[in-house]
C-alpha cells in the first residue's frame, strides 16, 4: 500500500462507495472542488448512484454494485475529473445566503474574550471581524444539520481546548481552527463558546428539516441578549431571525 | 386502535427498520436495526415481501400486552420468552390473542433481540423511515406505558420457526481496506490482524469498542487527519489506539484514522458479539468482498426456505437443521414447540 501524493485521488469506501479526494488539508479551492464535483455528479444522472455527499475536501458517492462495477465507475469519475480544473470551478447554483443574528460574549459566549486573545484581537475587533466575514458551509456533520463554517482568516487558526466544556446549549456559536459551528443540540465541545444564535439547524417537525446545505453562505449579525429573547419569543419557524436570500 | 402496550421494559428498546439512507450530506447517519439480518429473518417468518419495522431490544426485553389479536416474530439474539407464563421458542412466530401478556427477559447469547409484527407498525415515518436515531433527536427510547400502534391486518398466520444463522459467538470478522488504511504501517496491519480482541462492555448503537493486550494502534500523521466520510463498519482507532467499530447511529464524518471496514455480510456477527466474546479481523480484497456480498444477498432472498411450521413432524427437522446458510453453522436456539 502506498500513500498517493497527488490529488485528486479516487478511492473505494467500504464495498459500495467511492471517494474523490481533492486534498488532505482544508483549503478553499479543494472545498470548492468537492462541492462543484458533487453537483456535476448529480447532473450526470448515473443510474447506479444511491447517494452523493460532499465532505470538507472530498466528493463521496454510494452506488448500487449490481448496476455498475468499481472499474466502470472509476473510469466515469476519471472522465468527469478531466472535463475541467475543479479547484477553479464555479460554485454550484441554487445556494443561499443566510444572515443569522447572534449574541456575542457575556453569559451567551463566555469564552469570547479568551478566543479573541488567542486570535490576538480585542473583543470588539473580534466581533467586528466575525460579523463582517461571509463564511461558507464547508460541510455538515457530526450532528444532523450542523454546519462547519469557514474558512476564517489565519489569525483564527486557534487550537481546540485541551479540556472539554461539559455542555454548550443548542444554537451555541463556537470557534476553533479557522472555523465556526452553530450547534444543532446541546453538546460537549473542545472549541471555544463565543456566542448564541436562535437559529435551529435541525427541525424534525418540519417538511424540510435541514435548513443549511454545503455551499450555502452564512454571515452573522451582532445583536443584544434582549434582541435574542425577543426573537425567541416571536419565532415559530426556527430561523431565529435569519434573513435568507438566494445567491444569484 | 390496535397495538401493543409496553408494561415495563429495559433501557435499550427502540423502533428500528432498515434505516434512513441518503442524508449523510445533512449530517444524519442511516440508523436502522443494528442487526439487519434479524429483520430479514422476521420478514421470512411473517411472509412479508420486505423487512418492516420492529422493536429492537438491547440486552433485555420487557413485558408487553397485546391490545388486539396479533402475530409476532422473535429474531436476533435469543432471549427468554414467555407467553402467558408459558415458555416459547425464539426464531419463531407466535400468535397472541387480545389480552395476552408477552414477557421477554435477558439475552441468552448475542446482544440485540427483535420483536416484529405481522401487521405494520403505524407510527409516523420521518424521511421515509420509522427508525429512532436517538443521538440525532429522532424518535425515542421506548418506555413503560408506551403504546405501539399497529395497522389492521390478517394476523392469522400459522406458527412457524426458522433455522437462524448462528452469529452470536464472535469469531473471524472480514474487513476491506478503508480510505485511511494506507496511513497505517504494514507492521501495524499485521499486528492488527494477528491480535485477538475481546468485545468491550462499552458499546451502543453508535459503535462498539474492542479490548486487547498491548500497545494501541497508530497511523502516520494521526492528529492532522482531515475529517472524512464514515461508512457503517469502519474501524476507527481513537486516541488510545483501541479499535471502535462504527454502527448505524454513528457520526457521519470523523477525523480518527480507520484501519479497515467490516463487510456488510459480517456486520450482523460483529454487532451480535456479546461483551467478553472474542473476535479477530481478517483483511480481504474488495473483489473477494463483492463475491461474498453477492452470495449474502442471495442467502437473504432465500431465507424463507429455512422456515417451517412448528407443528410439523419433528422427524423431518433433522433435514432442516443440516441446512447451511452463508458460511455459518445453524443456531442451536431453534426450538420445536409442542402443540
Amino acid at each position: 500500500m502506498s500513500i498517493p501524493n497527488t490529488f485528486p485521488a479516487i478511492k473505494p469506501v467500504g464495498i459500495n462507495g467511492m471517494l474523490v479526494q481533492f486534498s488532505d488539508k482544508l483549503e478553499e479551492p479543494s472545498n470548492r472542488a468537492a462541492l462543484s464535483f458533487c453537483d456535476a455528479m448529480r447532473q450526470q444522472n448515473w443510474a447506479c448512484i444511491d447517494e452523493i455527499s460532499a465532505t470538507l475536501a472530498s466528493a463521496y458517492l454510494r452506488f448500487d454494485i449490481q448496476k455498475a462495477s468499481h472499474e466502470e465507475l472509476t473510469q466515469d469519475l476519471q472522465s468527469l475529473l478531466h472535463t475541467q480544473n475543479w479547484y477553479e470551478a464555479v460554485l454550484p447554483r441554487g445556494r443561499r445566503h443566510l444572515e443569522i443574528p447572534c449574541v456575542f460574549g457575556g453569559e451567551h459566549g463566555p469564552q469570547l474574550e479568551e478566543a479573541a486573545t488567542a486570535a490576538k484581537l480585542s473583543t470588539q475587533d473580534a466581533i467586528k471581524d466575525l460579523t463582517s466575514v461571509r463564511t461558507r458551509v464547508l460541510a455538515i456533520g457530526f450532528a444532523p444539520g450542523q454546519p462547519y463554517l469557514g474558512e476564517l482568516d489565519d489569525h483564527w487558526n486557534i487550537p481546540r481546548l485541551t479540556t472539554l466544556t461539559r455542555e454548550v446549549p443548542k444554537g451555541a456559536l463556537i470557534v476553533a481552527i479557522k472555523q465556526l459551528i452553530i450547534f444543532t443540540a446541546p453538546s460537549p465541545t473542545g472549541w471555544r463558546h463565543i456566542g448564541q444564535c436562535a437559529f435551529d439547524c435541525f427541525r424534525p417537525n418540519q417538511i424540510n428539516p435541514f435548513t443549511l446545505r454545503p455551499g450555502d453562505e452564512v454571515s452573522l449579525r451582532d445583536i443584544t441578549a434582549k434582541d435574542l429573547s425577543h426573537i425567541k419569543a416571536k419565532d415559530r419557524t426556527g430561523n431565529g431571525g435569519a434573513v435568507i436570500s438566494q445567491i444569484l | 386502535m390496535s397495538g401493543l402496550r409496553i408494561l415495563s421494559c429495559g433501557p435499550g428498546l427502540s423502533i428500528q427498520d432498515m434505516g434512513r439512507p441518503g442524508y449523510l450530506e445533512q449530517g444524519l447517519s442511516i440508523s436502522g436495526a443494528a442487526d439487519q439480518l434479524a429483520l430479514h429473518e422476521a420478514r421470512a417468518l411473517l411472509s412479508h415481501s420486505k423487512p418492516q419495522a420492529g422493536i429492537e431490544m438491547a440486552g433485555i426485553g420487557g413485558i408487553f400486552r397485546a391490545e388486539t389479536d396479533m402475530t409476532i416474530a422473535l429474531t436476533g439474539a435469543s432471549m427468554k420468552a414467555n407467553i402467558n407464563s408459558k415458555q416459547v421458542g425464539w426464531n419463531a412466530t407466535h400468535f397472541l390473542p387480545k389480552g395476552t401478556e408477552l414477557k421477554i427477559g435477558g439475552v441468552q447469547n448475542g446482544v440485540y433481540g427483535y420483536l416484529s409484527f405481522g401487521a405494520d407498525i403505524a407510527t409516523k415515518p420521518f424521511l421515509g423511515s420509522r427508525s429512532a436515531h436517538l443521538r440525532g433527536g429522532i424518535g425515542k427510547a421506548l418506555q413503560a406505558g408506551d403504546f405501539i400502534p399497529l395497522k389492521k391486518t390478517n394476523s392469522n398466520v400459522a406458527e412457524i420457526g426458522l433455522a437462524a444463522h448462528n452469529r452470536f459467538g464472535g469469531g473471524i470478522i472480514r474487513i476491506v481496506p478503508s480510505v485511511q488504511s494506507a496511513l497505517f504501517p504494514q507492521l501495524e496491519h499485521k499486528r492488527f490482524t494477528d491480535t485477538v480482541f475481546v468485545r468491550s462492555s462499552r458499546g451502543n448503537r453508535m459503535g462498539v469498542a474492542f479490548d486487547f493486550d498491548g500497545e494501541g494502534f497508530a497511523a502516520e500523521g494521526q492528529l492532522s487527519i482531515l475529517s472524512e466520510i464514515i461508512s457503517v463498519g469502519d474501524i476507527q482507532m481513537t486516541g488510545d489506539g483501541r479499535p471502535f467499530v462504527l454502527l448505524p447511529e454513528c457520526q457521519t464524518t470523523g477525523g480518527y484514522p480507520r484501519i479497515g471496514t467490516v463487510i456488510p455480510a459480517d456486520l450482523p456477527k460483529l454487532v451480535q458479539t456479546a461483551p467478553g466474546k472474542e473476535v479477530s479481523f481478517q483483511m480481504i480484497t474488495l473483489s473477494q468482498a463483492l463475491d461474498i456480498q453477492k452470495s449474502f444477498a442471495n442467502d437473504i432472498k432465500r431465507l424463507s426456505e429455512l422456515t417451517s411450521p412448528l407443528t410439523r413432524d419433528p422427524g423431518t427437522m433433522n433435514n432442516l437443521l443440516s441446512y447451511q446458510l452463508i458460511s455459518g453453522a445453524i443456531s442451536a436456539n431453534f426450538t420445536v414447540e409442542e402443540k
